[in-house]
């Protein structure tokens, strides 16, 4: 980094220009490089018409709508990126200043820039073949229905005082900018799940209040949006330190008794599950039903990648398998079965059929390579769809017409009489036709409680230890006893059944059933869940699957936030590339595998903290990496 | 390190069992297939397996026959690319499918732009000569911004890693082709009579384009051999490949020759993204997804990190896929066998790595990336 | 000390592409000894405990252990039947918890599967239990290093020296009866290796372990081994008590003439 003279050889002219000086200091090639990708970011963006398409959902009415924002965020995180200073041993962090500022608004600038040069290209040319959103749509929205010139200067302007608003967050006091952080998160978050809270507050008669908080065609009202602001930056000043205090004391009872936290936390969590779906309206409980199937499958696959470390682009053959399975022994309109099943029945032969899967597509893959047997997985997901496509089996899985008139989990108990005594017992009815979202729902909250228990009691388990020496390195794990291919094959099984259990549930719930529901794309989004909940994590796999599918939207299926139905798989692709460069454990990672993938870094910093012993003798806390 | 044969457990006796069905099956249908085409339809056997049998006639063969090579080639072009990236960085990068749809999608671009110029109906050669040139720099292009953003800083990571990253960046380009270029079919220009006439005696025609595919192909799989068997860079490439590290210590800049090898590989699968232009006529935004993987399947046929394996593993996934169902579904009764296409493809990939796993030429790996 | 044969290999040998690595090796191990296996760089002294355990097929030669061939089986068969190893260069599981890395390896010496672990059973408790008291038991063999508040930390952790004792550990939890060390003081300071050395002895006389072991530093070659076996080129070139060996022209040919340390003293 030169040291940019500024005219002046006398050292006394120094002293003044010093925060100038100080001010340039900068790693020009580092900021033009920001610089330019955020041109580029931000005219991809653009000609994707992502900013087009979201605009419909407004944040603020009428300031700030989502579309907006799809270009704003850029420029702040690019900015914010470009102050980022990587503290190794030994180097001092040097003080953030005025040099963070000129980094972020340079780098908005020269992203503006390019974001002007397209406003203006749009104006005078016509590229619209081959880019199709090469239009004036577009470039009305760029200049908010004004003048070229509107445009360039609206750009330059706000790029740059973006960029510069993110070295600005480098160099306030942390509290700051955590308050920033919050208001930011509370306002779009709020925007956001507008639909969720409508939904609830017919239930709650908040009708009031949201109406206040809310415009009628959507987005918060601007009094809203700023009582909100100012609700969170209070939480944040006030309520953070208590928040603190009340997760460290969650934290060491946890480690103290764990038993009674345990049991504590399933009966909040189980009593709010119960009792939710009540207050919830039609359109939350259909879009929980979704969210739920993919926590079901996310924990299987969990098992399989983020336990064992198999990468099983297939898994979508098994929720197919359970899919099937349920739709032909149920179904009065299955063609070679003629026998129907009601569904707690049939669901037996499911897990039968699903460990027979498991079995059939896991045993040629046990030994292979981590590669090949991602691919020859993805390979056996697609012959068997194809194979339940074809004519040739369409005799009992009806081919590309699928099936129809699959009868809902219905359940029930009761009516009988007990010979003798004479007493019947009551007749308990749930219908769920799948016409009842919210009893649907308590099916799929069922199998959910099932995985997770599943998952849990595994992880500790002799049989989740081997898993895991298996992931971390399977010769050793042999070594030291493990039957590898009995303990990839038992992960296979397990996984495969709580897929199929999803399968089955599916297909009750739509009561059709379709191969085109069981692409190779779907298996690709659990694993996006998996990978960007934290491989291993059962609440960060949870999680993921409430946002991913939740707000963004599933494979087939609209999130909350529907208008990124057409770029969500875009943002998936991002987010996976993303995931593996920045931090390959997820959002809410496993703190295992974190270490395993940072290994250097952690190595070092625990060895800085004392973390690691340095042995009495010399001082050989001689850390080697494994 | 693993030599040994065991042949005792429940899970090998499986896979024997599964080797031995598969080849019975493939053998079975073959002769059924013999049976029916030279015994005539009227038989026990066929009577019994397939009804609706008929006679292939010759004409049907041979297109099934040419086609299943010209597709065979493309696949064996797109192979390439796989088999040098995992010969030299060890893993499968998944987003080489999408880099051949980039090729494809660009010279259709071009075509058109051309087309409307009224170049393409007037100087063809010189038309297709440019679109084949803009194809291919694009998917250069792609395949080493590729390596540049997604993969290098993965270097070292545990072999998994840059295959997730892989599938991200395939699921992003995808995307960023139908967002941009609008979802849906596109469609190459019409090409001109003279390529889509038959040529050859009359027991052999095979169409203009087919044959300029093949040809083109060839050619490329031509240079290719004579790049990395007598040129200095073929030379690092083939060293980094067998052992990074030695090659560093040797003068050989790695980092070069890896960009070097992803931009060879992009180029031919932007060739072959033209070529498919040529061949359909028409590319989607998943044009590159089925084909990327079965011409890893073919890249794995042949021997992983053998280019020759890799173009004789494109063969004969090509010829298999297009045969097949013919020759081998069909005699067996299986209605629709021509859906089942696909499938067939990854049907090679599972039996040859139960039967073969280092495929038809061996693998050529260096020591650590072997198992 | 000799008890009865335990291990009894005879004429090994294996080649790697043309390479004999191991050429027409002889060797045996008798309960309760402790023999050490030394020679220069490539003698194929890690292929030959590789071989051992199953991780590489011989060419030709056999393995025998009490008995029974032990040719064709998997590691983790072999493991079970009783031999144990570490790696030369220390290959924890590093993500897992320092208990859990012997615990894991204890997986062939108990038998709950799946059905136990969901269900919650007593004998999956019990199960459990001994297997987390017997992982601290081992663990408790290093000292007060390797137990406390140290059993949830992640291995990754650990110093140098304690990865490698917890690589021992590891091994000795799987309860064998021979244990395969390869190189256990390598990369220790002089204080740790001697403290190694008498936990050597303490692992055969307290522990009841056979212990073979590959190591380049004479002087726990010295203070520790009952037999000393010298391989070179794969094959063997002396045998006998450290003195023997340590004086045998042969051997110290092979070093290049290079004294041997602690003799001097």
């Amino acid at each position: 980094m030169s040291d940019t003279a500024m005219g002046g050889t006398a050292v006394s002219d120094t002293a003044e220009f010093a925060p100038a000086r100080a001010a340039l200091d900068q790693d020009w090639r580092k900021v033009v490089k920001h610089g330019l990708v955020l041109g580029l970011a931000l005219v991809f963006i653009s000609l994707t018409g992502m900013p087009e398409g979201l605009n419909s959902r407004v944040i603020i009415e009428p300031w700030l709508s989502m579309g907006y924002l799809s270009l704003m965020w850029l420029p702040f995180a690019i900015g914010f990126a470009v102050t980022h200073e990587q503290v190794l041993e030994g180097m001092v962090q040097h003080k953030r200043g005025a040099r963070e500022l000129v980094a972020g608004a340079v780098v908005g600038l020269i992203g503006g820039l390019c974001l002007s040069l397209l406003v203006y290209l749009l104006d005078t040319r016509d590229l619209s073949d081959p880019l199709v959103n090469w239009n004036q749509p577009l470039l009305d929205f760029l200049t908010r229905d004004g003048s070229v010139a509107d445009g360039v200067v609206l750009w330059l302007v706000a790029s740059t005082t973006l960029g510069l608003f993110a070295g600005l967050m480098r160099i306030v006091p942390t509290l700051a900018s955590r308050i920033v952080r919050a208001v930011l998160l509370t306002v779009v978050g709020a925007a956001a799940v507008e639909a969720l809270i409508n939904d609830l507050s017919e239930e709650f008669k908040l009708e009031g209040v949201v109406e206040w908080l809310y415009h009628p065609r959507g987005g918060l009202e601007p009094a809203g949006a700023i009582a909100l602001a100012i609700v969170a930056a209070v939480f944040v000043l006030w309520l953070g330190r208590q928040l603190k205090k009340g997760s460290a004391v969650y934290y060491s009872a946890r480690e103290t008794q764990p038993h009674a936290v345990n049991a504590v936390s399933v009966l909040v969590v189980g009593t709010a599950a119960i009792v939710l779906p009540i207050f919830l309206g039609r359109l939350t409980n259909d879009l929980l039903v979704n969210v739920g199937l993919f926590v079901l499958l996310a924990l299987g696959l969990n098992i399989v990648v983020g336990l064992a470390g198999i990468l099983d682009l297939g898994y979508v053959a098994f929720y197919a398998v359970g899919g099937y399975t349920i739709a032909i022994l149920t179904s009065p309109t299955s063609p070679w079965i003629s026998p129907t099943l009601p569904f707690w029945l049939a669901i037996f032969i499911v897990v039968g059929m699903a460990t027979l899967a498991g079995l059939f597509i896991g045993a040629p893959v046990i030994r292979m390579r981590g590669d090949y047997l991602a691919i020859v997985t993805l390979g056996f997901g697609e012959i068997i769809r194809l194979t339940v496509r074809s004519d040739w089996a369409s005799g009992l899985t009806g081919g590309a017409q699928g099936m129809l008139s699959i009868p809902g989990p219905d359940v029930n108990i009761g009516g009988w009489t007990l010979p003798g005594i004479g007493w019947t017992f009551p007749k308990l009815e749930i219908d769920l036709m799948g016409t009842n979202p919210q009893h649907i729902l308590y099916v799929v909250m069922f199998f959910v409680a099932v995985a997770i228990y599943v998952s849990w009691r595994l992880e500790n388990s002799r049989i989740g230890r081997a898993w895991m020496a298996v992931r971390e390195d399977e010769s050793v794990a042999e070594a030291m006893g493990i039957n590898t291919v009995t303990a990839k094959l038992q992960a296979f099984v397990v996984g495969a059944i709580l897929a199929s259990f999803a399968g089955a549930v599916f297909a009750a719930k739509v009561g059709t059933i379709f191969e085109s529901s069981f692409k190779i794309l779907v298996s690709i989004v659990i694993l996006v869940i998996v990978i960007v909940g934290g491989m291993g994590r059962i609440t960060g796999v949870i999680a993921g699957a409430f946002v991913l599918v939740g707000i963004l939207g599933g494979p087939n299926q609209p999130g909350l936030m529907a208008e990124f139905s057409e770029y969500k798989l875009l943002i998936y692709g991002a987010l996976l590339v993303w995931m593996m460069l920045k931090r390959p454990e997820g959002l809410i990672p496993n703190v295992r595998r974190s270490r395993e993938l940072h290994q250097d870094e952690f190595l070092q910093d625990a060895w800085l903290r004392g973390e690691v012993d340095r042995d009495e003798a010399e001082g050989s806390g001689e850390v080697a990496p494994a | 390190m693993r030599q040994r044969v065991r042949p005792r457990t429940t899970v090998d006796r499986f896979l024997t069992f599964l080797r031995i069905l598969l080849t019975g099956l493939v053998v079975f249908g073959l002769f059924a297939f013999l049976v029916q085409q030279f015994v005539g339809p009227d038989n026990p056997l066929t009577r019994a397996l397939n009804e609706d049998a008929n006679r292939l006639d010759w004409d049907a063969f041979r297109g099934l026959v040419v086609s299943g090579l010209s597709q065979g080639s493309m696949y064996g072009l797109i192979a390439l690319g796989y088999s040098m990236v995992y010969g030299v960085l060890g893993f499968i990068n998944f987003a080489h499918g999408e880099v051949f749809m980039v090729g494809a999608m660009t010279g259709l671009i071009t075509s058109n732009k051309l087309f409307e110029a009224g170049v393409w109906d007037d100087a063809f050669i010189v038309a297709i000569l440019v679109a084949v040139l803009v194809s291919v720099i694009c998917a250069t292009l792609t395949a080493v911004v590729m390596e540049r953003i997604a993969y290098r800083p993965l270097r070292g990571a545990p072999r998994l890693i840059p295959l997730i990253t892989s599938i991200g960046v395939s699921f992003f380009i995808q995307n960023t082709s139908s967002l941009l270029l609008g979802p849906g079919a596109k469609r190459y220009p019409v090409l001109p009579q003279w390529l889509k006439d038959e040529y050859g005696p009359t027991w052999l025609r095979i169409g203009g384009q087919k044959i300029l595919v093949v040809v083109i192909a060839a050619v490329a799989m031509g240079a290719l051999w004579y790049l990395v068997e007598r040129t200095k860079t073929g030379k690092a490439m083939r060293a980094v490949a067998e052992d990074k590290e030695i090659a560093s210590l040797m003068g050989i800049d790695v980092d070069r020759t890896i960009v070097t090898t992803f931009a060879i590989g992009g180029a031919m699968a932007g060739i072959a993204g033209i070529l498919w232009g040529i061949l359909f006529g028409s590319v989607t935004e998943f044009t590159g997804f089925l084909p990327g993987i079965k011409a890893f399947s073919a890249a794995v046929v042949g021997g992983i990190g053998h280019l020759g394996g890799a173009m004789a593993g494109g063969l004969t996934l090509g010829g298999s896929e297009s045969l097949a169902p013919q020759l081998i579904l069909e005699p067996l009764g299986v209605t629709g066998h021509t859906q089942l296409k696909d499938a067939v493809a990854f049907l090679v990939l599972i039996y040859v790595l139960l039967v073969r796993p280092t495929g038809l030429f061996g693998e050529r790996l260096s020591a650590e990336d072997r198992a | 000390m000799s008890g009865e044969r335990l291990l009894d290999i005879k004429s090994l040998s294996v080649q790697f592409g043309g390479l004999n690595a191991l050429n027409d090796l002889d060797f045996h191990v008798d309960k309760g000894e402790i023999v050490s296996v030394i020679g220069p760089n490539g003698a194929g002294k890690t292929t030959f405990f590789n071989m051992i355990s199953g991780m590489v097929r011989p060419t030709s030669g056999d393995i025998v252990y009490r008995g029974e061939s032990l040719l064709g089986l998997d590691p983790n068969q072999v493991t079970a039947r009783g031999i144990a190893r570490t790696f030369q260069n220390v290959r924890l599981f590093a993500n897992m918890t320092i208990l859990e890395n012997v615990m894991v390896a204890q997986h062939c010496r108990t038998k709950v599967g799946v059905f136990g672990s969901l269900l919650n059973t007593p004998s999956f408790r019990r199960e459990e239990e001994e297997i987390r008291e017997y992982g601290k038991k081992v663990l408790g063999f290093f000292g007060s290093r390797l137990v406390g508040y140290r059993l949830e930390q992640t291995a990754s952790v650990l110093s140098y020296a304690n990865r490698r004792r917890l690589e021992i550990a590891r091994a000795m939890a799987t309860k064998p009866e021979i244990l395969l060390l390869d190189e256990p003081v390598a990369g220790m300071n002089p204080k740790e290796t001697e403290e190694l050395t008498g936990l050597i002895g303490k692992l055969r006389s307290e522990w009841g372990f056979t212990i073979v072991m590959i190591e380049h530093d004479m002087k726990v070659v010295r203070d520790v081994s009952d037999r000393v076996v010298v391989l070179d080129h794969g094959e063997t070139i002396a045998q006998g008590s450290y003195d023997k060996v340590s004086s045998d022209a042969g051997v110290i040919e092979a070093y290049l003439g290079r004294p041997i340390e602690g003799n001097a003293s």
